[in-house]
């Protein structure tokens, strides 16, 4: 059953300003207001962003006059859609089985059409090492990398390895694991011999790691939305994190100082646009995502990865962008579900 | 045209400059993400502290606080007293008799829960840079207690007699002539939280003379000082010194942890300074709550309850000591005579704390050791709790857990070393509450 019932009246979103008129409902055939199941939480490490970012999609939803739903995604879900019959879902989970394409592959199997990319892009974009050779093949710039399972360490010893890296990439060098967000498991290391440590780290957070050539620059994230003239960038975001943009650094208010619209000059606010873009149609991203990016002080944008399932927490990056676009996030959370449903029309 | 826009920076947090510096540590980290994962059916957690109240008769006590407000309503749903319902002091009484504490019910104040208890007593004591002394490791609702009031927290090693009487003399000899004013020692005597040993018979008087001549209050935290599995009850600090020692205790463990009903035993001067300072942070505790736990003491066979939850919580602990004993044998643990906790040494070289996403992944939570104290050490031992999850889960977790470490071994194996050491200790490491 679903976890809260919706209240179609009162627009109460915090995200939709009092005085702001609510998108009235684009009812189906039978004239019945469209019913959205927001999926969030899971058993994945950022669970509890998932919820957050469901609560806060769910509950802007609500104050546009669309019915919805949020569910805490568990063993029950298949019998949820069945019993619920959403008209659209939007999948918001984060970390695995939300964001590597697997609960989109459900859903397109029961035939339920949703927000978001596809599950063969989703996988695309899941997987930091193939999401990169993607984004190479298209011609944009990505930060040097090796990939290397915890097996490699163990059967070649992993000293002469992490020697071999140090050399190839030199330092800093930053390891993530090839999968997951909220930089869980994510280490900058500056000195070879805290690179064990860090690769330690990562692995307690999956079998295979990332390991990248730190770039030093300007930290931006750039949201890119499908409109009706194609894929388009809202305002870069620009994070300034003393310590590093690690999960505290996200989600504690404070802790990050953002500047939306970023400090760019016109022609480098455009061409980070422009790289966010090319990402999103290179990757056959749908709806929406998110690119992080670092643009260096030779003007390059390097792009450390690409999001599916962006977070929509009050801290989250995409939420800055609307508004410095000088948009209401309800509305275009809004239009977003509509042209989900009007596709699967 | 390109020119740098003027944007503001923005915190998200507009009144990120205004807070006190109290609130520093005051921050969430990804261990504590983590642990919204443990509350899923599908993992087993052996993190959480909460009591198995599935053990308690809720048919009885629906009817008991159904009459309640019948006939009490207008009392139970109105304000209180600052220090607390009278018949419930009274009862208190004869709960704390149980350990040999003699008390009176003027010496009582009730509280929201012993975790308000030590809030008042560390408000009404601590100012900041007093020094605390307190177990290690220690319960670590205290340490973010302490935290918040800018104590300096000096942590004391114990073993398995509990506090080490030559440590606590040494380290307030050494505070003494360093100038450091200590307020007081914390103590969890009995079924310690989280190392589940207790202060031996032998060892309690020398702790009380050590601390009397140091003129150092004692604060002794007992809320599982009934929940002993194969003797009677230990006597308390407080049996031995009434004035010298602030008895902290607790209904969370033995009835119901939701009602929050917790009480002080305090020298009557200190009680009167608790009693205003409750006023100021409450006004007063819960009335409904007070007279639902007074009723219950009344009407219900308490101890019978208490002896139930015995029965049930040595059940479990044999299953965890069992299961560790077959699954885990490169590890080390005590085995506990009460509570709810059994503290783990993991084999050498792993990191509790490292390991943790590791379990979640595996569908199995601890507490990391690094919880439980001041510095953010510990991280080679995790607390695992055996008081809510059935024998079989237990045993389920556990098995788990043992492909969890086994994992975590090879790595670092592999690589010689273990995860990074967290960097910023003042992150609230620990679980919420109902973990806690």
């Amino acid at each position: 059953m679903p976890s809260s019932a919706s209240t179609p009246s009162a627009p109460t979103s915090p995200d939709a300003p009092a005085g702001s008129p609510a998108v009235p409902p684009l009812p189906d055939a039978a004239g019945r207001t469209p019913l959205v199941a927001v999926l969030a939480g899971g058993l994945s490490h950022e669970r509890d962003v998932s919820l957050r970012s469901g609560r806060r999609v769910a509950e802007a939803l609500r104050s546009t006059g669309l019915e919805v739903v949020l569910h805490d995604v568990d063993a029950d879900l298949l019998t949820f859609l069945r019993e619920t019959g959403p008209d659209v879902v939007w999948p918001l989970l984060h970390g695995a089985s939300g964001e590597d394409g697997s609960v989109r592959d459900v859903l397109d199997m029961v035939g339920l059409p949703y927000v978001g990319s596809g599950p063969r892009a989703s996988r695309v974009v899941w997987n930091k090492p193939i999401s990169k050779a993607a984004l190479l093949d298209a011609g944009l710039a990505t930060p040097d990398y090796v990939t290397l399972p915890q097996s490699l360490f163990r059967d070649l010893g992993a000293q002469p390895v992490l020697d071999t890296i140090v050399r190839h990439l030199g330092l800093p060098l930053v390891v993530k694991p090839t999968e997951g967000g909220s930089a869980l498991g994510v280490t900058i290391v500056s000195r070879a011999e805290d690179l064990p440590r860090a690769m330690v780290e990562c692995f307690a957070y999956g079998e295979t790691a990332l390991i990248e050539r730190a770039i030093t620059g300007v930290e931006l994230a750039i949201s890119v939305i499908d409109g009706p003239r194609g894929p388009e960038a809202l305002p870069a975001v620009e994070i300034v994190a003393d310590g590093g943009y690690d999960y505290a650094a996200r989600y504690v208010a404070g802790e990050t100082e953002f500047f939306a619209p970023a400090r760019l000059t016109a022609d480098q606010a455009a061409q980070v646009s422009d790289a966010a873009v090319r990402a999103h149609e290179a990757l056959h991203l749908r709806h929406l995502s998110r690119t992080d990016l670092i643009l260096d002080a030779s003007g390059t944008a390097h792009i450390l990865e690409v999001n599916v399932a962006p977070g929509m927490t009050e801290m989250s990056l995409l939420p800055q962008a609307v508004a410095a676009s000088g948009r209401d996030l309800a509305p275009l959370y809004r239009t977003i579900v509509d042209t989900a449903l009007a596709r699967a029309r | 045209m390109n020119e740098l826009p003027e944007t503001a920076g923005n915190r998200l947090d507009p009144w990120f400059g205004s807070y006190a510096a109290r609130a520093h540590g005051m921050r969430a980290s990804e261990i504590r993400a983590l642990f919204s994962v443990a509350n899923r059916p599908e993992v087993v957690s052996l993190a959480g502290g909460m009591p198995y109240l599935e053990g308690l008769p809720l048919d009885v006590i629906a009817e008991t606080m159904q009459r309640l407000i019948i006939t009490k309503g207008t009392t139970a749903l109105q304000y209180g007293s600052g220090q607390g319902e009278e018949s419930l002091r009274e009862h208190i009484t004869q709960v704390v008799a149980l350990e040999g504490v003699s008390a009176h019910p003027d010496d009582v104040v009730v509280t929201t829960g012993s975790q308000s208890a030590l809030d008042l007593v560390t408000r009404i004591f601590v100012d900041p840079g007093d020094v605390v002394i307190a177990e290690a490791p220690s319960y670590v609702g205290a340490l973010g207690v302490f935290r918040s009031y800018q104590a300096d927290v000096v942590q004391v090693p114990l073993d398995t007699d509990g506090l080490v009487p030559a440590e606590l003399d040494a380290a307030l000899t050494r505070l003494a002539a360093a100038g450091r004013r200590v307020k007081f020692v914390y103590t969890v005597p009995t079924f310690q939280n989280p190392a589940g040993v207790s202060l031996s018979a032998e060892r309690r008087p020398q702790v009380l003379e050590i601390c009397r001549r140091h003129g150092v209050l004692v604060v002794e935290d007992n809320p599982y000082g009934l929940l002993g599995f194969d003797e009677e009850p230990m006597p308390a600090l407080r049996s031995y010194d009434t004035d010298g020692v602030l008895y902290l205790g607790s209904f969370s463990k033995t009835f119901a942890p939701g009602y929050r009903v917790g009480f002080v035993i305090a020298p009557h001067a200190v009680r009167d300074k608790l009693v205003l300072a409750s006023e100021s942070a409450v006004l007063s505790p819960s009335n409904a709550s007070q007279l639902a736990v007074a009723t219950y003491l009344e009407t219900c066979d308490w101890k019978a309850q208490i002896k139930a939850y015995r029965e049930l919580y040595r059940e479990r602990r044999d299953a965890l000591v069992g299961a560790l004993g077959e699954h885990l044998p490169s590890a080390s643990w005590n085995v506990p005579k009460g509570g709810f906790f059994v503290w783990v040494r993991l084999p050498d070289g792993l990191d509790a704390r490292a390991m943790l996403p590791r379990a979640v992944t595996a569908r199995v939570a601890y507490v990391p050791g690094t919880a439980f104290y001041y510095d953010g050490s510990g991280s080679d031992h995790m607390r695992l709790s055996f008081c809510f999850p059935t024998p079989e889960r237990i045993r389920e977790g556990v098995r788990r857990l043992a492909g969890v470490v086994n994992g975590e071994s090879e790595l670092v194996q592999i690589f010689g070393t273990s995860a990074q050491p967290d960097p910023d200790t003042d992150d609230v490491e620990g679980p919420a509450p109902d973990l806690a």
